[in-house]
């Protein structure tokens, strides 16, 4: 596995090795992190382990600049986060949040020296023109004015098209579920939001019961086409694992629901990776299960030699002469699994020769 | 060892393969190129600076190259990258050294949140800095390059980067920007002071850089206290006027000029205020440098 040779992996693995790394090393791990996106998350390693004593100045320099950013950056979701539940309290709607937002909100580890880009939301299909009005009022408006773009979004996909706050410039994905319509796998959001929980103290927002949230981070990450956060995302399915693993029969129900929501693929993946990768400890109970829907063996040796390359940070050091065709044929299989093919073709004939050229 | 310590053909060939070392302040810059305007403007510009001990750490890894394509040939191009990151567009290829100071500008200012960093030229004399902000086109850079020529030290003529440990500045003496007419000023004002080959039609319209006085230089472990603002104007045929400024305002002009206050949030602030409590804060018009200089002579330190 290509990716678990890296510095920034052994680092991840045995975060005690940064007590006595060379200056050299240190220049490549900070390198390596700023590529992945993960310097305030290596800050927030040594932060837990007791070790920004241990650090040299110059690149802690750099973790320290990092985490401030991060600092901030929550700060500034928080707040989005308590206008968006105000917002939607006018639809009579809970703010059911996904992924970072989610982490960030329910104090999950994931949060921890992370930056999320946009907040992500799920509200029922049926009340998804309610919401969508609730935050037009609110002040955040459709970004893509594309008339293709928005048919596109709105026939095909499973959110809407990003929305942004017009004063804040903050984004929101407003989804309906966590896969497209059209992909291969089906999973029902109705269960989703059925089993969806409190998050802090806040009755009104909600993030998704652990197993979902899983399901959902293993979901998004083996559907991704752009893996350049492939290893930080990776990262955060990691510590999600090791945190909910504390709950009772927490694997024998992440291995039921997998079934029941038409994601054991997905799954099947992420443990895989996770366990190869970062060694994240896994339970025999799940290793079985999986090993029953694990695909045939030369398309999992394929998969390693993609994923493997691919979960690696974008940087010249992680590369090798098929890091770019791994890239390449995962971004294609991803497009594949979302798009029955002949849909694809369609659309990316509309892309290449209809839509307006970005500006 | 200095840049100065290494001779054109060494230089050059140091920046095509391995690449150069260089400490500018607090900071270590890896630069790669094997484009000659680069080397020639780094020999003429940064002779008096250190290359850093090798010790295998670079706080920021940059290159500039041609890019790849047949452009080659027609109107030739450069790209700054950033470690292999492509952050801005490609340039015409005589605007590889301003683009290489760009560059290392943007570095600092996106990626050192350890300081609060301020877009200000910032000078010292007899241990007290006056820190000059201003928005393009005030003259900042003229009336920097002009007091550097002057004894003032220079700590830097773009970035002003305050310590969040007691609020000392930080020097990060670099090349001098100058831009349009300021260029004329310079040479008649300083015929001694060392220019690089003005390159024209950039963003910023006709751009040269200045070479930083080698006592400047040599003192870039030395912080300094902050005691006076001045907002500079240049206005042609103007009075030569100086007049005190209310803090309040000072406050809220220091923000706009400062590149990460809202990212510290209350460090941010507490760091202004006490920045602005040192100070004594002033409006400056000029028109004419040697007058100028007199009245920065002066500036009587703050009453605290």
């Amino acid at each position: 596995m290509k990716a678990a040779k890296t510095l920034i992996v052994q680092v991840l693995r045995q975060p005690d090795k940064m007590q006595s790394m060379s200056m050299k090393e240190w220049d490549l791990l900070i390198r390596q992190s700023r590529h992945a996106d993960m310097l305030a998350h290596i800050y927030a390693l040594l932060e837990q382990k007791n070790l920004l004593a241990s650090i040299p100045t110059k690149p802690l320099a750099h973790l320290e600049s990092a985490n401030t950013v991060v600092k901030r950056h929550a700060q500034a979701i928080r707040w989005e986060v308590h206008n968006l539940r105000k917002a939607l309290e006018t639809a009579d709607l809970p703010l059911v949040l996904l992924k970072g937002a989610a982490y960030l909100i329910a104090e999950l580890p994931p949060a921890r020296g992370r930056i999320f880009s946009d907040v992500d939301i799920l509200v029922p299909k049926a009340k998804l023109n309610q919401a969508e009005a609730a935050l037009r009022l609110h002040g955040w408006d459709a970004s893509h004015h594309d008339a293709y773009d928005q048919r596109y979004y709105r026939t095909w996909m499973h959110e809407l098209p990003p929305m942004m706050h017009n004063q804040r410039q903050s984004v929101v994905d407003l989804h309906h579920n966590i896969l497209p319509e059209t992909a291969r796998f089906h999973p029902d959001p109705a269960k989703l939001l059925e089993s969806a929980i409190s998050a802090g103290n806040t009755p009104q927002i909600k993030v998704l019961a652990p197993v979902d949230m899983v399901l959902h981070s293993a979901t998004h990450l083996f559907h991704e086409g752009e893996l350049e956060h492939g290893l930080r995302d990776l990262t955060d399915m990691d510590s999600l694992l090791r945190y909910f693993s504390s709950i009772p029969s927490f694997w024998e129900d992440l291995d039921a629901r997998a079934k029941e929501m038409d994601l054991v693929r997905p799954l099947f993946y992420a443990l895989h990776y996770c366990s190869e990768i970062l060694e994240t400890p896994l339970s025999a109970t799940i290793i079985q299960s999986m090993k029953r829907f694990q695909p045939a063996w030369p398309l999992v040796s394929i998969m390693d030699a993609l994923y493997g390359r691919a979960l690696s940070p974008v940087h010249p050091s992680c590369s090798d002469w098929l890091t770019g065709f791994a890239r390449w044929a995962l971004y294609i299989r991803s497009h594949w699994l979302r798009m029955p093919a002949g849909l694809l073709a369609r659309h990316l004939f509309h892309k290449a020769f209809y839509s307006k050229k970005p500006e | 060892m200095n840049v100065s310590d290494l001779n054109h053909s060494e230089l050059r060939s140091l920046l095509k393969s391995t690449g150069l070392t260089l400490q500018t302040g607090p900071f270590i810059t890896h630069i790669q190129s094997s484009i000659s305007s680069v080397s020639e403007n780094i020999a003429l510009l940064y002779a008096d600076h250190a290359l850093a001990e090798d010790n295998g750490f670079a706080d920021f890894h940059v290159q500039l190259a041609p890019p790849g394509n047949l452009r080659h040939w027609f109107r030739p191009q450069v790209l700054f990258s950033f470690d292999n990151r492509i952050p801005f567009k490609p340039l015409p290829l005589d605007q590889a050294f301003p683009m290489l100071e760009w560059g290392m500008n943007w570095c600092v200012s996106g990626h050192s949140h350890q300081y609060l960093i301020l877009h200000a030229a910032v000078l010292e004399m007899q241990g007290r800095a006056v820190i000059l902000p201003a928005p393009p086109g005030s003259g900042k850079s003229t009336l920097c390059a002009a007091l550097a020529n002057r004894g003032w030290r220079l700590l830097s003529d773009e970035l002003t980067l305050i310590s969040k440990a007691g609020g000392a500045l930080v020097p990060l003496c670099r090349p001098v920007s100058l831009k349009n007419q300021s260029i004329q000023v310079i040479r008649n004002f300083e015929p001694t002071a060392v220019l690089s080959r003005a390159v024209r039609d950039t963003v910023k319209g006709t751009v040269a850089h200045m070479k930083p006085p080698a006592t400047s230089v040599a003192q870039s472990q030395l912080t300094a206290m902050p005691a006076w603002i001045v907002f500079p104007k240049y206005q042609a045929g103007a009075e030569t006027q100086l007049a005190m400024q209310p803090k309040s305002r000072a406050f809220m002009q220091m923000i706009e000029n400062a590149f990460n206050y809202s990212l510290l949030g209350a460090q941010g602030f507490h760091m202004m205020t006490d920045l602005i409590d040192r100070c004594d804060c002033y409006d400056f018009t000029y028109s004419n440098l040697d007058e100028a200089i007199a009245v920065f002579a002066d500036l009587t330190p703050p009453a605290i």
